[in-house]
Formats: structure tokens, C-alpha cells, sequence
């Protein structure tokens, strides 16, 4: 038992010390539209510019905040070719819920179903809402677990710098 | 986990960090494509006694739940594990969670149309009433398999899943061994002439049979199970049909107090949304459904199958606080949910929009006869019941009528306001038996002030009125955020209404957070009532308890 430990540990203190050091892209795994036909995710791209992969469930709050604070500003973000990509953990309790949901509050975003989690697991997510902020490329340069009031600058002002940085 | 098993996957992950990326060279000359990723989890808590609140004498002191996955990937090849430890669990969790160690590993690879997966997985049928197995580790639980899968998608539209194992049982595995089979066939994908077709038709169906030998000395029980259900989608449109019917072959059990009738369950949901409004409606029928790999488990123990409440999850503290949860026996449940929202710059939908959300959800008993005369309803060693399919019972489990409405008043002011009614049958839902019905009025502000320098001021005030239970409830809360990466907050939850003076308790909470990329880190001194918890971000399921709480969170 104590040597697994320490072979846990090594592992981790190793993890730690490479992770970051490389950009990796998306994991290629099957999600589904809100219509529920398969989807690979290694399609997801934003014809060349940044992107946003934030995952959410309709039973959590911030990401509510979270999806409506971008929806004020996501005229200005589309006005630079950036796009949302929205991720839901949603179960079969709530899943019926997303597609009405998000019509219904006019988001206009590209909505996903991560059902079993399978999505979700291959990001490392623990909790919802957590964001990654993709370059042109579809490297994941950046993550944000949580939202609070004013992160859609933050993130708005990455999309920006990964554009300039593509230029 | 055996020990060649566990040498194996040494050996598997020793091999991949070796080829990975050691730190003085570049990872992408050895092993291109390569990825390592995981997370990490840790909530400790340190407790004072409290036996107003029910928080007890807690011998530790100090109690942790931890754990940690940790995957790579390479090509088609994954491997992965997590390492757990409850030192002790958390008040709360399961105690048969004590200890340490890996209950979570698997190897998968992806080959042309294939997918095998060896070890643990999660998978899911249809909507999972037939089969599903699932982490939820704020609620301790988790039912994962341990064993084989394998998914074959021989032409586009077209998938079929096998599973064979036992599932997950604290740090072992359940008696009962899991099989499985399912196929889905996405129609317009795989007839040509329909690939145009605005009908989109998609349908599937599934198989699943636990064995558990019998070894009950008064009962000749069934040890080979099968459930089997059909599921059929249709879209056109703005219009959603969604339907799935289980049934379950006789499989008596200590849910169902050992009768030998079959289950039964149909979901039907139907949706209609266009841009700017979406009606959402469900039937839901249960009766029976309950479906194990141990028939004497109890609680949320080795589910094979996963039924979905058809309610509305409530997101705040005092709308939270009388949840409804799926009773297996036998219930009858409907939703009504209407999203919509007003336009921006008119005279109902002010100059920055407002969204509103209006929903109704009703869950009910079955109706159920005597099987004979001289036997009572559900007598332990018979058939149970009869039940008429379309006949509702006469007892109410629960009924919710709530809106609300959200409003951005200007750039900076943004508010939530809700109003919710719920009827909870207290002696069915939480298994008492002379509880009185509970009708509860909550009424809900949640206002959002943003302040410059993308910091922002939130206030929550709450109530919630009752003449039974615990009577009237009052909530505030102030949090204070500076984006992204610091949050404070105070909350006081006070049982003002209680009839007996010395439990009209403050409930109060003091919390900061810090976070920054993958990582997150909060700390809160104050006592919790039972319940779900959302602050500074991140949403949880927390028992009564009194003293310190750390959380540390980190995805990489």
C-alpha cells in the first residue's frame, strides 16, 4: 500500500511540474446536439480565430450568470469572429430542459449535450461552470473554474490578445 | 484490486510518463499527440459540536475527502485512474467510504469503428432507466462498472454498446454481475432519402440482466433479472418528441419489500422553442422500477438504473430546502416549464431585456389494488399490487408552481426575483411516518450590483413560509467579488418562525475563495444546514455541521 502511495505521489508532483508546459488540444470524443445526433469533438473550431469551451448544467446558477453576463456583451465578441461553444453536463432529469431553456432566453451560442460525462471527464472538470479559452489553432491556452461579475471581460480580453497574437 | 491487476497498471502509467514528457526533454519530440490531464479534489472540515443544530461530537475533529484522477493519452490509447481517500469521510458520506486507495482505473483504445474499454467505466442507456451508471461524488455516490465495454459504430448514425461487470460498492465491488446491450439508429443519417428530411427520426433500444445467486432460505428468487426498453425521438422543426418505455422482469428486493411483480416505466417529453420562447412538458409513469445488482441494498447502493425526477431543481438555499427525489416504487409525475423572454428596448422587457421562467411540476402515488382479497397491498412473497395505468393515486408526493423573472435594469444593475410554492410529503419523501404535509411560499431577490473595475456587489434575501416542519425561514446574503479571482461573502439563514424558542438559530456563514486558472481555493467558518450551497461560483450538497470548511480544486 505505501508504495502505491508513493508511486501516487510521484505521479502527481510529476503531473504538476509538466503540466502547462505544452498546449494540447481538444480530446476526440462523441457528444451530441440538442437534436441528439453525434457529434465528434474534434470538429468543434471557429474557422481559424479563438474560441470558448464552457461547460455548464441548467441547474447551476453561476453558470446562468455566467452564460447570460457574456450574452450582453456577445455582440461585441462576434463582431470579432469569436464564438461560444456551451457544453451541457445536463442528466436525463434536466436534459429535455436545455433546448427550451436556451431558446428561450434567446442565447446564441453552439449548444452540446455531454450526457455521461464522458466530455467533461477528458477536460478534467470537476465542477461546473469551467471554461477553456481556445487559440485559432484549437490549443486550450487558458481555463477558468467558477464565474464571477465582470470574468467575461477577462476572458474577452484573452480572445483578443490570442487574435493579435495570430496576427 | 488484485495484485496483477494493479501491477499492470503500474507498469501502464510508469510507461506512459516515461515516454511522456520528462522534464529536460520536450515531449513533443519523444511521444507527439501525447496528453497527460486529471484533477484534483480536497474538502476538509474541522468540527465543533453543535447538538442545536444536530452537528455532533466529532472524535477526529478534522475530516477529509480527497481525490485525485490522473489519465494519459496517446493516439487511440487511454489510461486512467483516481486515487480516493476518506480520512475519515466528511460527516455526511457513507462511512463505509473510510480508507484509501484506487477504486477507479481503466485502459481504453479506439480503433477504426471500435471502442473497448477495460476496467471501470460510466455508461449510459436512452435516458438511463434501464441502465446507467454515474459519479456524483458531492453526493457520494458513485456506481461505476467494473469490468468490459465495448462500442461499435458499424456506419455513421448507426451505435452499439455491450457492458459486462459488477459496479462500484464503496472500495469493493457489488455481489451481482451486470450485462448489457444497446443499439441506437439515427434514421436520417442512415436512409438516404431521409438525409434531407426535415422529420429527423431517431430510435433505440436496449437489454440488461443482473445474476445474484439466490441463497434467501424462505423465497425461490429470481437470479437472473432482465429489464429491456425501447426508446423513439422525433423532431421537425421547432418541435421535440422524446419517449422511452422499461420493463422489467419480476425481481423481488428489500426496495420492494420482496414482491414478485414486474416494473414498469415510460418518459415522454415533448418540447416546442423557438427563438425567444420554449415550452417544455413531461409525463412520467414508475411503477416498480427499482433495479439493483444486490437485491438487499438500500439507499443509493449498486443502482443498475437511473429515474429521473421530473421536478425543478431549485438553485437557492430556501427554495432548496424540500427537494423532491424519485420514489422507485411507483409514481406518477408531470412538467410544464415555459422559458421565454421579452425583448430588449420595449416597455415590458426595458431597455436591456428580461427573461422570465414559469414552471409546474406535480408527482403523485400510483394507483394500487389488492391482488386477492385476503392480501394486503405490497404483502412481502406476492405479487404486490395491481395497478391501473392511467388512474392516478390518492396521495400527493409533491407539487411546485414557481416563476421567475430575471431583469437587467441597466448596465450595472441586474436582478433575479422568484416566487415558488411547494406541497412535500414529508413521511414519503425523507421515509417518516406522521409528518405532516408541508406547503411552503419562498420568495426570492438576487441582485447584482457591478461596480468598476470588474468588481460587483451581489445581495440575496430570502424567505420562506410554512406553518409546519420548522415554520418561517428568513436568508440574507452579501458577497463581494473582484473578477476573476477573489470572492468574500456573509450569510445568515435564520429559523426565525420556529415554535420552539431555542431552535430559532442563526445558520451563520463567513467565506473567501481565490481562483486562478484550473485551480481554486476557498475556505468558510460558520454552521450549515443541511442542504445544497452555491457561493462565490461553484454549486455543492452539504450536511448540517458547525466549524471550518477547505476546498482545493485544481484540473490540469
Amino acid at each position: 500500500m505505501k508504495k502505491t502511495i508513493a508511486f501516487i505521489t510521484f505521479c502527481f508532483a510529476f503531473t504538476f511540474y509538466t503540466a502547462g508546459q505544452s498546449q494540447s488540444s481538444l480530446p476526440e470524443l462523441t457528444i451530441k446536439t440538442l437534436q441528439g445526433r453525434d457529434v465528434s469533438t474534434a470538429t468543434l473550431e471557429n474557422q481559424g480565430k479563438p474560441f470558448v469551451v464552457s461547460f455548464w448544467a441548467t441547474w447551476c446558477r453561476p453558470c446562468l450568470k455566467e452564460l447570460n453576463a457574456i450574452d450582453d456583451i456577445y455582440h461585441e465578441w462576434q463582431d470579432y469572429g469569436f464564438k461560444l461553444i456551451a457544453v451541457s453536463t445536463d442528466d436525463a432529469r434536466t436534459r429535455a430542459n436545455v433546448l427550451p431553456m436556451v431558446m428561450g432566453r434567446s442565447w446564441d451560442y453552439e449548444f452540446y449535450l455531454d450526457e455521461n460525462g464522458d466530455f467533461r471527464r477528458a477536460m478534467g472538470v470537476n465542477n461546473v461552470p469551467h471554461t477553456f479559452i481556445l487559440n485559432g489553432k484549437g490549443e486550450i491556452v487558458y481555463q477558468h473554474t467558477s464565474f464571477s461579475d465582470g470574468m467575461e471581460w477577462d476572458m474577452f480580453d484573452k480572445l483578443i490578445e490570442l487574435l493579435e497574437d495570430n496576427e | 484490486m488484485n495484485k496483477a491487476v494493479r501491477k499492470l497498471f503500474a507498469i501502464a502509467f510508469a510507461f506512459a510518463f516515461f515516454l511522456t514528457s520528462p522534464p529536460t526533454l520536450k515531449s513533443q519530440e519523444l511521444l507527439p499527440g501525447g496528453r497527460i490531464w486529471g484533477n484534483f479534489q480536497l474538502e476538509a472540515q474541522y468540527y465543533f459540536s453543535d447538538s442545536l443544530i444536530g452537528a455532533p461530537e466529532v472524535p477526529e475533529k478534522i475530516l477529509m475527502n480527497g481525490f485525485g484522477n490522473l489519465n494519459f493519452s496517446y493516439q487511440g490509447f487511454t489510461v486512467g485512474m483516481r486515487y480516493e481517500s476518506y480520512q475519515n469521510p466528511l460527516l455526511g458520506y457513507d462511512p463505509r467510504y473510510q480508507g484509501s486507495g484506487i477504486p477507479y482505473r481503466f485502459a481504453s483504445f479506439s480503433q477504426e469503428n471500435l471502442e473497448v474499454t477495460l476496467g471501470n467505466f460510466y455508461e449510459q442507456f436512452g435516458s438511463g432507466m434501464v441502465f446507467r451508471t454515474y459519479e456524483e461524488r458531492d453526493l457520494g455516490v458513485d456506481n461505476a462498472m467494473d469490468g468490459l465495454k465495448l462500442v461499435y459504430r458499424p456506419v455513421d448514425g448507426v451505435s452499439m454498446r455491450g457492458i459486462i461487470g459488477r459496479q462500484r460498492l464503496f472500495f469493493d465491488t457489488g455481489p451481482g454481475i451486470v450485462r448489457g446491450f444497446d443499439a441506437q439508429v439515427d434514421l436520417n443519417s442512415v436512409v438516404p432519402s431521409l438525409v434531407e428530411s426535415q422529420n429527423q427520426w431517431s430510435f433505440g433500444g436496449s437489454a440488461v440482466s443482473k445474476f445474484q445467486r439466490d441463497q434467501n432460505p424462505l423465497y425461490n428468487l429470481p437470479e437472473n433479472v432482465a429489464a429491456f426498453s425501447g426508446r423513439l425521438n422525433f423532431s421537425r422543426g421547432a418541435v421535440s418528441i422524446s419517449s422511452e418505455y422499461a420493463h422489467k422482469i419480476n425481481d423481488p428486493s428489500a426496495e420492494n419489500n420482496f414482491i414478485y411483480k414486474d416494473g414498469h416505466a415510460l418518459l415522454l417529453n415533448a418540447s416546442y422553442a423557438v427563438s425567444g420562447a420554449g415550452l417544455l412538458l413531461s409525463a412520467k409513469r414508475i411503477d416498480n422500477m427499482g433495479f439493483r445488482s444486490d437485491r438487499n441494498a438500500t439507499g443509493n447502493d449498486l443502482n443498475i438504473n437511473y429515474l429521473p425526477p421530473t421536478t425543478r431543481q431549485h438553485l437557492y438555499s430556501l427554495s432548496g430546502m424540500y427537494p423532491y427525489a424519485t420514489q422507485p416504487t411507483g409514481e406518477i409525475g408531470f412538467m410544464g416549464e415555459l422559458n421565454f423572454s421579452l425583448p430588449r428596448e420595449t416597455p415590458l422587457g426595458g431597455p436591456f431585456g428580461t427573461s422570465v421562467t414559469i414552471n409546474y411540476s406535480l408527482a403523485n402515488s400510483l394507483h394500487k389494488e389488492r391482488v386477492h382479497d385476503t392480501i394486503p397491498v405490497g404483502q412481502r412473497g406476492t405479487k404486490g399490487y395491481r395497478s391501473d395505468f392511467f388512474r392516478l393515486g390518492d396521495e400527493k408526493f409533491f407539487e411546485d408552481i414557481n416563476i421567475e423573472i430575471n431583469r437587467r435594469f441597466s448596465r450595472t444593475l441586474r436582478a433575479l426575483f422568484s416566487y415558488a410554492y411547494i406541497t412535500y410529503n414529508q413521511n414519503v419523501i425523507e421515509g417518516y411516518v406522521d409528518k405532516e404535509m408541508v406547503y411552503a411560499h419562498i420568495l426570492i431577490a438576487d441582485v447584482t450590483h457591478r461596480l468598476p473595475q470588474r468588481r460587483s456587489i451581489r445581495w440575496e434575501l430570502q424567505h420562506l413560509s410554512t406553518r409546519q416542519d420548522n415554520q418561517n425561514w428568513a436568508m440574507a446574503m452579501l458577497e463581494y467579488s473582484i473578477a476573476p479571482r477573489w470572492f468574500f461573502a456573509v450569510s445568515n439563514q435564520y429559523n426565525y418562525g420556529n415554535d420552539d424558542r431555542d431552535l430559532r438559530i442563526h445558520y451563520y456563514t463567513l467565506s473567501g475563495g481565490y481562483s486562478r486558472g484550473g485551480n481554486r481555493i476557498s475556505l468558510s467558518y460558520g454552521k450549515q444546514r443541511e442542504g445544497i450551497i452555491c457561493v462565490g461560483g461553484v454549486c455543492r450538497q452539504v450536511p448540517a455541521s458547525n466549524g471550518f470548511t477547505l476546498n482545493v480544486s485544481s484540473s490540469f
